[in-house]
Formats: structure tokens, sequence, C-alpha cells
């Protein structure tokens, strides 16, 4: 067997606990593609959301310690699987990286570690799929051709504003769509691929969260989607759990699936993809047993 | 205790910014009681465990706060002192056979960890030199065991609490955290179960009673006769 | 004792600043100019969340230029999910999301929080992942 390349890998709090499912599949579908996810040693919550404001240099020190952490391992970068913890290292270190007098002040108050360099840049492991594996090697490796299956992308925010760390065109991304082909799917277009879900109004405002719940699923459904792939552990969160309201008040409101892309990866590959909403499992194996009989 | 050249050696320490001469080698403790301090509370067991004592101090011309026990700190010339009676910090109510292991339940009887900035003030501020920050953390992703495991010397002092600007009371949490994985999660100690055992069949009832029905003076002599077990020979626990 | 709870005009008053120096305020802690919007409404048609809003987005910005204490006590920057769309869209290149979290740190930073962490049951925490509350209390409480 082939030596594993290394990863530096952030997985943040909630791939550690309620979406542990991202996890399994991404380290599953990474090793299928000769990689693996190696998790710094010490990490921190990044803080989820990035500071917005310029004199607020205490929340810089969250997501700086974990860059710190990658320098520690002896890595130049961080690849983070949740959509969040990525914009907000991605953030932080385009806050730090190469200004001196940001760098000084954090340091000086971080006297119990080893100096930033600046010189750490994260990357979403969307990143890495597209710009160093590529979606040939990607399909290559599929061993169950999804073909027959709509999915329904959903970037939510954090992967594509602000403009600074997009992975992709802010308004028309594809990366999502591109990966859905390589897995032999079909990628649906609708209206709300790129909106927000609510986010982290679901602690205190879960109606807006339900009401846009219901925008982005119909919209999906409409447009014949058959399962919602996203890279976001809040907008997974958002859209299934406000989803069970759904079902809950809407007369024959059906429920669609909602997985990471790792796990739609993990399905076409046949490894270890998690846990994967029944109907959705019964469509994909229906799927390979017509084209199995054709 | 003090010896004859300490004696004559006199440092300058200021408590609460009156200056005072006391022999050099004394601990914080013992110097405050020396200038004429009298503790009714912030003063425990006088060994370093209990965590009634834990103060802040600072080195003249030294920008950083210091933190220390009280009774385990040597007082040094120049240091300011101050003794802290109590931290304010309101501790969960719960009921340790009602906890679900599959929820965050750390997460729900001290929400404020979700706050943690991970500025690792408390870490600097921990006398026992935990990794105090670590172990909020720990507890914010859900992990019990490695809370418990990481704040293990913790003697619940309670000057990470008064240095924390998230509010966070990090050891009531992680007593908390020590306890269900005392509860739930560490394996079963054999021994403390048959030594249980035995103690519910009545092994050391007829021992019991015959003290219970000792006289004072009886009490005493036995207590003065009494072999104390020595600390290695037949200790199942180390250190 | 727990506080009564205060109406947001209320609120604003116990804040004791005139608009100008909220205006200057705001301006310092987000490093937007909040004269560059020239009110094309741009930011508003692309708000997910604007419905829920009192005042949206433009005249959020608007009621600032305008010295209009409505731009405090209006839900508007408690809604706000810092989604960005506005950000990206924005034809001036003014960053809506920073303005916002500048009103909201006026309001914390005088630990006049929005979440009360006493007020979420123990069943409301059970059911949110780490990454909603953590977010929440970054936002909403000081």
């Amino acid at each position: 067997m082939n030596k594993l390349e290394k990863l530096t890998y952030f997985p943040g709090c909630t791939l550690k606990d309620t979406a542990s499912d991202f996890e399994i599949s991404g380290m599953a579908v990474m090793e299928a593609l000769g990689y693996v996810l190696e998790e710094l040693e010490r990490w921190n919550c990044c803080g989820t959301v990035f500071s917005l404001t310029d004199d607020d240099l205490m929340h810089q020190i969250g997501p700086v310690r974990d860059l710190i952490r990658a320098q520690e391992a002896g890595s130049e970068e961080i690849i983070t699987l949740c959509s969040m913890c990525y914009a907000t290292l991605k953030r932080s270190s385009l806050f730090v990286n190469g200004n001196q007098e940001r760098l000084d002040k954090i340091n000086a108050f971080m006297n119990k570690e080893i100096d930033y360099e600046g010189k750490v840049s994260v990357h979403h492991l969307l990143e890495v799929l597209r710009d160093r594996i590529g979606w040939e090697k990607v399909e290559e490796r599929v061993t169950n051709p999804l073909e027959g299956l709509s999915v329904a992308p959903f970037y939510g925010c954090t992967l594509l504003r602000p403009q600074e760390i997009a992975i992709d065109d802010p308004d028309a991304p594809t990366v999502l769509q591109d990966l859905t082909q390589a897995l032999w799917a079909t990628p649906i277009d609708y209206a709300y691929s790129v909106e927000c879900c609510g986010a982290y109004q679901v602690v205190d405002h879960r109606d807006v969260v339900i009401e846009r719940t219901h925008r982005i699923m119909s919209a999906a459904r409409r447009a014949g989607a058959d399962v919602i792939v996203t890279s976001c552990p809040l907008c997974h969160f958002n859209l299934s759990d406000t989803q069970k309201e759904l079902v809950r008040t809407i007369p024959d409101y059906e429920e669609m699936p909602i997985i990471y892309f790792t796990q739609l990866m993990a399905l076409g590959f046949g490894v270890e993809a998690g846990k994967i909403p029944a109907s959705l499992k019964a469509k994909v194996k229906r799927l390979q047993t017509v084209k199995g009989e054709g | 205790m003090i010896s004859e050249k300490q004696e004559k050696e006199m440092i300058r320490i200021h408590v609460m910014g009156k200056t005072y001469e006391v022999p050099a080698g004394l601990t914080i403790m013992d110097a405050m009681e020396y200038a004429g301090y009298r503790f009714t509370r912030g003063a425990g067991c006088r060994s370093g465990f209990c965590g009634a004592c834990s103060t802040v101090y600072r080195y003249e011309g030294d920008y950083r706060l210091q933190f220390a026990l009280a009774c385990q700190e040597t007082a040094a010339d120049g240091m300011y002192l101050v003794q802290l009676p109590f931290t304010p910090a309101p501790r969960a109510k719960y009921d340790i056979e009602k906890i679900n292991l599959k929820e965050n339940v750390l997460l729900q009887y001290y929400p404020e960890i979700a706050r943690c900035v991970s500025c690792n003030t408390c870490t600097k501020a921990c006398p026992q030199d935990i990794e105090v920050m670590d172990y909020i953390q720990a507890a914010l992703r859900g992990d019990i065991a490695k809370t418990a495991e990481l704040s293990f010397d913790c003697i619940q002092c309670g000057l990470c609490s008064m240095r924390c600007p998230a509010d966070i009371k990090h050891y009531h949490m992680a007593q908390m955290a020590r306890r269900i994985y005392g509860r739930y999660m560490s394996p079963v100690p054999q021994h403390l179960e048959n030594r249980l055992q035995e103690i519910a069949d009545g092994a050391f009832d007829a021992e019991l009673d015959k003290l219970v029905n000792m006289s004072r003076e009886e009490l005493e002599e036995a207590y003065a006769a009494r072999v104390s077990e020595e600390a290695s020979a037949g200790s199942e626990r180390s250190e | 004792m727990t506080k009564a709870k205060q109406t947001a005009q209320e609120e604003f008053a116990l804040l004791e600043l005139s608009m100008d120096e909220i205006v200057d305020k705001v301006e310092e802690l987000s490093g937007e100019n909040v004269f560059d919007c020239y009110q094309c409404g741009m930011c508003s048609a692309g708000c997910p969340l604007a419905e829920e809003m009192d005042l949206l987005p433009n005249q959020v910005l608007h009621a600032l230029q305008m010295k209009d204490p409505e731009a405090m006590s209006a839900n508007s920057m408690w809604i706000c999910a810092s989604c960005y769309t506005c950000q990206v869209r924005c034809p001036k290149g003014v960053d809506l999301a920073k303005v916002m979290e500048a009103m909201r740190q006026i309001y914390l930073r005088k630990r006049m929080d929005h979440v009360s962490l006493d007020g979420l049951s123990h069943r409301e925490i059970r059911r949110l992942p780490q990454i909603a509350i953590v977010a929440s209390f970054r936002k909403k409480t000081g």
C-alpha cells in the first residue's frame, strides 16, 4: 500500500460531537484518495464567527493560537472540513499574516506560546479536492457511480463570502456541482444554493430559520433534488432540525435528506459514510440495482 | 521553624498598600500574620490542598500579576500582597443519577463555556499549573474524560474564574466533569466494590460498636496507641 | 434579582450617547464610512433576513446618515447574521456586516446582552450544536 500523504487537519468542536459523520466520512474518502487528515495535537475553538470590529484583538487570539499549533506541528497550512471554521481561521490568518503590528501585539499577549510567524495558510477540503487532487482523480476512485441521483448543493455563506476568502465565485460557484458530476450524480440548479440558512439565529429566533428552511427546501424540491449536500455543520443542523418542524406542521411535507459532501463522496467510493438517512440509502441502492440490471 | 540566619534577615512586603518588615523565609500567609493580619476566612488546611488561600500578588516593577496559594508561596522582598477571601461563582445543581452522557451536559449546565475566547488567562492564573483553557475547550467539544483528566489536580481555589473575561466558572464545571467521569466512565475499582460489600455484610459492625461504646478515656488511650499503616506497604495508590 | 426587560428605546437611552457620538463610534469600530452609501438598495434586495427587520439594511445606513436614533433601536442589527450577501453586492464597497457588528458592539461593550445564558433551557442547549451556541454568544453577549 502506498504511503498516505499527510494534511494538517483542524476539526473544530462540532465535528467532534454532533457532526461526527462529517469527520468519519471525510477521513474515509481522503484515505481512499491517498491522504490522511492528521488532526492537530492540540487545538481550541476557532470562535466560529470572525470578529468584525477592527480594535478587537481578543477574539483573534483563539484562531491565531490554532495557527500557532500548525506552526508548532511544522506545517504551513491548516485544512478544515467545517466551513465556519474555514472562514474564521482564514479571515484571522489574513488579518494578521503580514501585519507586523498586529502580530507583535498578539504575540506579546500570548507570552506562553511561541511567536506566530504569520506563515500559516488556511484551506478548505473542497479546495484540496479541486486544486490538488482534481476531479479526474476523484472520478477514477468511484466504485458506485451515483448515476440518476439529483443533488442540490447548498453552499451557505462562509465558503463564499466575503470575497477575500471565497473558495469559488461568490454568486455562481461550481465546486460542489463539479464534485457531484465527478461522482456521476446530477447537480441541480435552484435559487437558494448560496443563501443564508439563518445561522446562529436558531438559538433565539428559530422561527426565522424555519422560514428559511422552508424556502430553501421547497426550491430544491421544485428543481427535482433527491438530496441536499452541504459543507457546513450549522447549515446541516438548521436545515435538518427545522425540517422536522415542517414535517410536523405541513401536510404531505416530504423530508429531504441532507448530507455532507464527504458523505456523498463516501457513497460513490463505497467507503464508510457515517449515518445516511434511510430514504437516501434506499434511493442509492435502487439506482445501483437498476444499473446492474440495465 | 525559622532558622537563625533567616531570623536576622528581614524583607519588606506591602500588604494592601501598607509596608511591613517581616522575616525572610515565611510563606505569604505566615508573613501577613507576622505583620498582624488574622485570617478567619481565606485560610484552611495550610498545606496546599484545600485551595482556600488563593491569592494574587505583584513584584515591584513587574508588569505581571502573579498567582499562588498563600500557604505555599514564600514571601519575597518587594511583594505587593492582598488576600482573597472568596470567589463568588455559582455552582450548577444537578442529579448525578440523571445525567445522559450522549448529550453535551457540561454545556447545558455551564453554557458560558461557549464564550471562551481561548485567551489562556485562566491557565496563567492557575497555582496548580493545570492547562485550564485546554480543559474548557475539551468540555466545549463534549470530551468529558479529557476534561476530568486535565483538571484532576484542581483544588477549587477559583483564581481561574476570577480572571476569566468570559465569566466561565471553570473549577465548578470541571468538578462536575470529574463526578460524571467517576460515576459513569471510569472503570469500577474492584477492591472498593469488595470493601463496600464487606461493610454492607456487617464485617466491621462489631469493631465499630466497640468504638462507639468506649469512654472518652478509653478512646484517647486507643488513639495514642494506634498503629499507623506504613505509607508505601500495602497501599494500592501510588504518589 | 433579574432585570426587567427593557424596550429598545429604553436600552438606547441607557447608552447615554448622542447620535453624533454613535455614528463616530460606528465608523471607528467598523472602519467603514456610512456616508459612502448612496441608497441604491442592493443590500436590502439581497438580504435573506430583511423581512424580519424593523428597518431594512439600507434604511439602517440611511438612519445613521440622518442621525436618527431608530437605527439603534430597530431590531435589524440583532437579526443580521453576518451572511455577507450585502457586502459582496454593494457597489460602493460598504461592509454593512461590519457596520451592524459595530452597532451591536456599542451595546455589548456596556454589558447589554441580547441572548441570556440563563434564559436558555437545558432542552434548548441539548438540541443545539456547539457551533450555533458559540456563534450566538459571540454575536449577542458582551
